[in-house]
């Protein structure tokens, strides 16, 4: 087929950056290792406080290492379960301190829910059946609010968390 | 009536008109529900008699994305199809046939929809449960939309054995890529609803496996989006030539295009999915790469579209640089209001690019970004070439003119849409790179500082949501005007021809057989493997929750 010699031109080049473009998110994603969150592990979505991950003492926020953290929650509607406090309060707010690095894991025990905390680029799905998880590391202090961002029923737009980053000293 | 006077054969001019009234009627209940989510969202309103905001999302999704565009769509193809390449009564019968049970399969949905029972949205991801209905309306609206297909293969393949050697008409050609894509698409679709979605609803087995729902799910809903933009380009590449006194450029790379199109909008679905656990990312950047590949057709279109606009200003005498663009009819709404659309088609592109881009998702999805960037696309590219269409196809049906006056609203509709959509995009944008989720009732998040920053955006979404629906008080009101009242006489139907410097079209375009395999081909290629393991390594399934939805 012919093709005109501008037209060839501008095809050359459009496809050349799409290539670049490409070539730079799968560097991003196989070299630096930016994948979209994709954990593949199941859980009986009835069973998940059984599953180690989800059980009572582990929920809510936990160091695990000098500046690590995992952050292990259960979303149900319309609320995202982060554990109770050793008053056996229910946890409404977590400090996570400034610069530390955080794995966020959560599943649902109903229908599909959001994960995300606005204004990061922490943001996943929450899929019945699946635990999905999303590393972090949190360069910026501030208060940051956990929303659902998927529909999940009526009181869908309620529910949210609180997550303070705070400084270290 | 004679035949010249009408443009069209009488009886399908009929048929093309009955899915017109459906589309306009659903442009108006569907632009009603859309300001109505604004007011919510803005704090200042409250639905009265109990109705939900998640109901009139609902509704808004259902009747705008999936009724407004098939019945137009449909309609419009066949009035394509009438003129290119003839229907025969036997055609015309099944096509009415078809209307009918897609018209039914809307109202049963709508039902369900308007009492209450299916407020899940038009994505209605499980493990949500509406009523039976829902699904089953669904269902049939799909298998309507099969007896078009069929009956528009039936059509071309009729007069290719009248014509035996002769290169089918370009836009029949169209028609059938399209309807093609829609098939192959739907399949998926109609696998989750009438294997999944409908026993399940029907309590006849207790539990679905959602990441299989929704992987069916945008198997279908990223092609989606090309079977309403198709038609569009349909418009831009056979009938504006005409319009603004051209011819089209290149009938091979119209065609080329639509090939592309066809084998690279399906086999990408998980780009609507990349932030969800249990797919490998693998997988999932295989398909982005994949979606991007429509970038290529794109750019040909693209090309097309401004070598014809040149052609056609020089052919009038304009011989500086740009002159000629001066020459385009920028007063005949039946050109502006679909090169304003193909303007928008700039940033929209941009956005789409954005969202799909494996990790740069993160930042976007299920925010309101994603809200602002369809409605450019679909809510204003594909829309305002739609109502470009109408402008000469409704008067070329009816028998009457579109006078001054049509041509006059019109230019206003456009500008009042453009500016409307201008306010509400833009601040859907901002606010979603602030962090602001779609599909979300008006909320303070507990008093959050930064719901109160997404607060302000939302009130003007609410003002550009007024603006638009004003402008769709307006179309709706030409439309009507077109059908009724405007005063009788001719409307010609445009369709352009091929340039006479332009190459003939390599016979390899038409071997059907080639395209549908290459498509299959890269469907199999890039969902076999993510669709075992998931099948493999499903999680126990689960049962509906239909009291979250009431
Ligand atoms: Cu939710
Ligand atoms: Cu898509």
């Amino acid at each position: 087929m012919h093709l005109h010699k501008y037209e060839r031109i501008w095809l050359i080049f459009g496809i050349s950056s799409l290539v670049l473009f490409l070539v730079v998110l799968g560097v991003g994603a196989f070299y630096k290792g930016t994948q979209p969150p994709s954990h593949l592990a199941t859980v009986d979505p009835t069973k998940v406080e059984e599953h180690e991950a989800f059980r009572e003492e582990n929920l809510g926020l936990r160091k695990v290492g000098e500046n690590d953290y995992i952050v292990s929650v259960i979303a149900s509607a319309f609320n995202y379960n982060f554990g109770k406090d050793d008053e056996g309060n229910t946890i409404r707010k977590i400090e996570i301190p400034v610069g530390s690095n955080v794995l966020f894991q959560a599943t649902t025990t109903d229908v599909i829910h959001g994960f995300q905390l606005a204004g990061t680029n922490v943001n996943m799905m929450v899929e019945p059946g699946y635990i999905n998880s999303l590393k972090t590391t949190f360069k910026k202090t501030g208060t940051y609010t956990l929303i659902c961002n998927e529909y999940c029923g009526t009181g869908h737009h309620l529910m949210a968390f609180e997550v303070e980053v705070i400084d270290n000293e | 009536m004679n035949d010249k006077v009408k443009d069209i054969n009488k009886d399908d001019g009929k048929l093309v008109m009955a899915h017109m009234y459906v589309a306009f009627i659903s442009l108006f209940i569907g632009g009603l529900m859309g300001v109505l989510q604004t007011m919510v969202r803005s704090g200042t309103f409250t639905l009265p008699f109990g109705i939900g905001y998640y109901q009139i999302l609902t509704v808004h999704g259902v009747i705008l994305a999936l009724v407004l565009t098939t019945f137009f769509i449909v309609g419009f193809q066949f009035a394509l199809m009438s003129k290119t390449v003839g229907m025969s009564d036997q055609q015309r019968e099944s096509a009415w046939f078809g209307y009918w049970i897609m018209l039914f399969g809307t109202i049963t949905t709508a039902i369900t929809i308007l009492v209450g029972k299916a407020n899940v949205l038009y994505t209605f991801y499980a493990p949500l449960k509406a009523y039976p209905t829902f699904y089953i309306g669904l269902a049939l609206v799909v298998i309507g939309s099969w007896i078009a297909c069929f009956t528009n293969f039936r059509q071309l393949a009729l007069w290719k054995k009248h014509h035996p050697g002769e290169k089918s008409p370009l836009l029949a050609y169209m028609v059938v890529i399209n309807m093609l894509l829609w098939f192959i698409a739907t399949l998926g679709l109609a696998a989750t609803v009438l294997i999944q979605f409908i026993p399940w609803s029907l309590g006849m087995v207790d539990t679905i496996n959602v990441l299989v729902s929704r992987t069916l799910f945008w198997y279908f809903g990223h092609p989606l989006v090309y079977f309403w933009l198709l038609p569009a380009y349909m418009a831009w590449y056979a009938i504006i030539p005409k319009i603004i006194g051209g011819k089209i450029f290149s009938d091979s790379l119209a065609r080329l295009a639509f090939v592309l199109f066809l084998m690279f909008s399906i086999p990408v679905g998980f780009h609507h999915q990349l932030t969800e656990p249990g797919i490998d990312p693998l997988w999932k950047f295989i398909q982005v790469v994949l979606t991007f590949m429509v970038i290529i057709p794109s750019l040909l279109t693209a090309f097309s579209m401004f070598a014809t606009f040149e052609l056609a200003g020089r052919s009038k005498g304009y011989t500086s640089l740009f002159g000629w663009f001066k020459a385009l009819p920028w007063k005949d709404v039946r050109f502006f209001a679909p090169m304003a659309g193909m303007i928008t088609f700039i940033p929209a592109g941009t956005g789409g690019i954005i969202n799909a881009s494996h990790q740069m998702n993160q930042v976007i999805h299920n925010t309101i970004w994603v809200t602002g960037h369809f409605h450019l696309t679909v809510g204003t590219t594909v829309i305002l070439t739609f109502f470009g269409i109408s402008y000469w196809l409704i008067p070329s049906l009816t028998g009457r003119r579109l006078t001054k006056k049509v041509n006059t609203l019109g230019m206003i509709q456009t500008f009042v849409w453009m500016i409307g959509m201008f306010i509400m995009s833009g601040s859907m944008h901002i606010a979603g790179l602030l962090g602001a989720p779609r599909r979300s009732s008006y909320s303070e998040y507990g008093g959050s500082e930064q719901a109160t920053e997404w607060i302000g955006y939302q009130i003007s979404q609410a003002i550009g949501g007024s603006i638009l629906f004003i402008g769709i008080i307006l179309m709706v009101y030409i439309f009507f005007y077109m059908v009724f009242a405007a005063p009788k006489g001719y409307t010609e139907f445009p369709m352009a021809e091929v340039s006479e410097n332009a190459e003939p079209t390599p016979k390899f375009l038409e071997n059907w057989k080639l395209w549908i395999g290459i498509t299959i081909a890269l469907i199999l290629f890039a969902y076999t493997v993510p669709f075992i393991d998931m099948l493999h390594h499903s999680p126990p399934g689960s049962p509906g929750f239909e009291d979250l939805i009431r």
